[in-house]
């Protein structure tokens, strides 16, 4: 099941408020907000300003690629604890080519419809109506065309 | 090491149990190890209480309906190596000649279902990425492309340790199972279906550890040594190890925390996998107990197919793994399940373990590995 009813792109972004600040960019093209450690150079997602592997401060905010390759998937069935929205959901790891790992929503819910190495491009995804009528959306990967 | 021994066991069955609290099963993992050492009436000089959501003072609460308090207390959270880690501080403070008798014993009380944890953020929870048997599936995904795992070996996993359930008292389910009720069983999380993995639930365990050497003329059980009880927790960069990072590197050389703490076990231990005759291990899911195989040395890289396969790790074969039943038998008490494999595997070293015996094991280890990421390694000899 392919759900592509992104809030973005479809000039709806006044009603919606992302699940956290500074994950991600919306609109046409999104974004997932990562940094880049000035010593390291190794990036992190999300963003916090001591880099997790040398603990060098300032990590420098970057756009991280909006492509990448599935590298394991699953799908939730059940809903978890403090999880408001629709299930199944698909639950995956994209590689992204910065040398990077992210857990990760996936929009396609059956498994036998991916596989290691497929293509991914990021979606901006509702997961829930809040209390002032605002649609909640979050990141997710969607399988996408190779282009 | 090799100047710690295991002076008394003791163990309140894994289950539910609605008219019991988390103290009243505490109370009867302490005072059946404490009789067994010979220390009925106390003489303890330190107690360290393992539980991951136990709640404020679990180990006073337990230690007050005796009447035995006064000596420190102290409560160690480390996820599902709770058990582990309260092993290794007891441990090393009789190893360091701070004290000579310990009391180390575990308690939980898990309400039914997913475990909500406190662990995950609410944007987190939000998005769907709270989903714990999710990490778990991707892992088992993971490791069915790198390997020889199939669904099938991972049926095979719950159909053994479900059969050695069958004969242990102090498990939750007791009931053999085939592979085709298994993967008839509803799907959690492809490839994981709900009887791959292991029932969050309710139990104690406690074990009381003296200094080798201690006057056994009041029958305790000195003959079995406590030879490494050791902890680590992950290096950054895995995004499959318990840690549960949002993200990781792409390097395939990050050692498990598994790896790290049985590395250093078996060097403190000074003996190898291959002197391990019985191994208790997490089997949190079905898939967790393969890839434990590997990081614990017990296969070459890739090949824990291969070992299941072949029947060694089923009871009767070269290394049975889980004859306990393991947590898919048992269910997981988080602060409980470390310190009721050292249970059983104290009485496996003994003799003792019934229809469950493996014939005369001499060297034995038990692992844990959950939520931080932690993972403890215990090797027990006699």
């Amino acid at each position: 099941m392919v759900r592509e009813e992104t809030a973005s792109g479809t000039g709806v972004t006044g009603a919606s408020v992302p699940v956290r600040k500074g994950l991600f960019t919306d609109g046409a093209s999104p974004r997932l907000l990562g940094g880049r450690c000035g010593v390291c150079g190794r990036h992190q997602f999300p963003r916090h300003d001591t880099c997790p592997y040398c603990a060098a401060p300032g990590a420098v905010e970057v756009e991280l690629s909006g492509t990448g390759r599935l590298w394991s998937w699953t799908s939730v069935t059940t809903a978890p604890p403090g999880y408001r929205g629709e299930v199944p959901y698909g639950f995956g790891v994209v590689e992204l080519p910065e040398g990077l790992r992210v857990i990760t929503r996936l929009t396609e819910s059956d498994p036998s419809r991916l596989s290691a190495g497929l293509t991914m491009k990021l979606v901006v995804v509702p997961v829930r109506v809040d209390e002032d009528g605002r649609q909640v959306v979050t990141y997710a990967f969607a399988p996408g065309d190779p282009r | 090491m090799n100047d710690v021994e295991i002076a008394g066991v003791g163990i309140h069955p894994f289950g539910r149990f609605e008219d019991r609290t988390v103290t009243d099963m505490g109370v009867t993992a302490v005072r059946a190890a404490l009789t067994e050492a010979g220390l009925a009436d106390g003489g303890f000089q330190a107690a360290f209480c393992a539980t991951a959501y136990g709640g404020v003072a679990s180990g006073h609460k337990v230690l007050s309906r005796l009447g035995m308090t006064g000596m420190p207390i102290v409560d160690v959270e480390a996820g599902c190596a709770s058990g582990g880690a309260a092993l290794m501080l007891a441990a090393g403070s009789i190893h360091a000649a701070v004290y000579d008798t310990v009391l180390v014993f575990g308690v939980e009380k898990m309400p039914k279902g997913m475990i909500r944890s406190s662990f995950f953020e609410p944007w987190q929870e939000d998005s769907g990425l709270g989903a714990t048997p999710a990490y778990f599936a991707l892992r088992a995904q993971r490791l069915m492309q790198d390997s020889g795992v199939t669904k099938d070996h991972l049926a095979q996993v719950v159909v053994k340790n479900r059969r050695h359930g069958v004969h242990n008292p102090n498990a939750m389910f007791r009931a053999e199972v085939d592979a085709g009720s298994v993967l008839g069983s509803r799907i959690v999380c492809e490839p994981l279906h709900l009887w791959m993995l292991c029932t969050p639930n309710e139990g104690a365990a406690a074990v009381v550890l003296s200094r080798a050497g201690r006057d056994t003329s009041d029958g305790h059980r000195g003959r079995v040594r406590l030879r490494a009880a050791v902890l680590r927790s992950h290096l950054p960069g895995s995004v499959l190890n318990e840690s549960t990072p949002m993200s990781g590197l792409v390097d395939e050389a990050v050692p498990a925390p598994t790896t790290l703490a049985a590395t250093a076990a078996y060097e403190e231990a000074g003996i190898g996998p291959d002197d391990i005759d019985v191994v208790e291990c997490q089997d949190t899911d079905a898939a967790r107990e393969l890839l434990s195989y590997e990081e614990l040395g017990l296969c070459p890289r890739g090949d824990a197919a291969t070992l299941a396969d072949s029947g060694a790790t089923a009871l009767g074969g070269r290394i049975p793994v889980n004859p306990s039943g393991g947590l898919l038998s048992k269910g997981e008490p988080l602060g409980a399940s470390a310190l009721g494999q050292v249970v059983t595997l104290v009485q496996q070293l003994l003799g003792e373990s019934g229809h469950n015996q493996v014939v005369g094991a001499r060297a034995a280890l038990s692992h844990t590995v959950g939520r931080g990421a932690n993972a403890s390694v215990v090797v027990l000899t006699r």
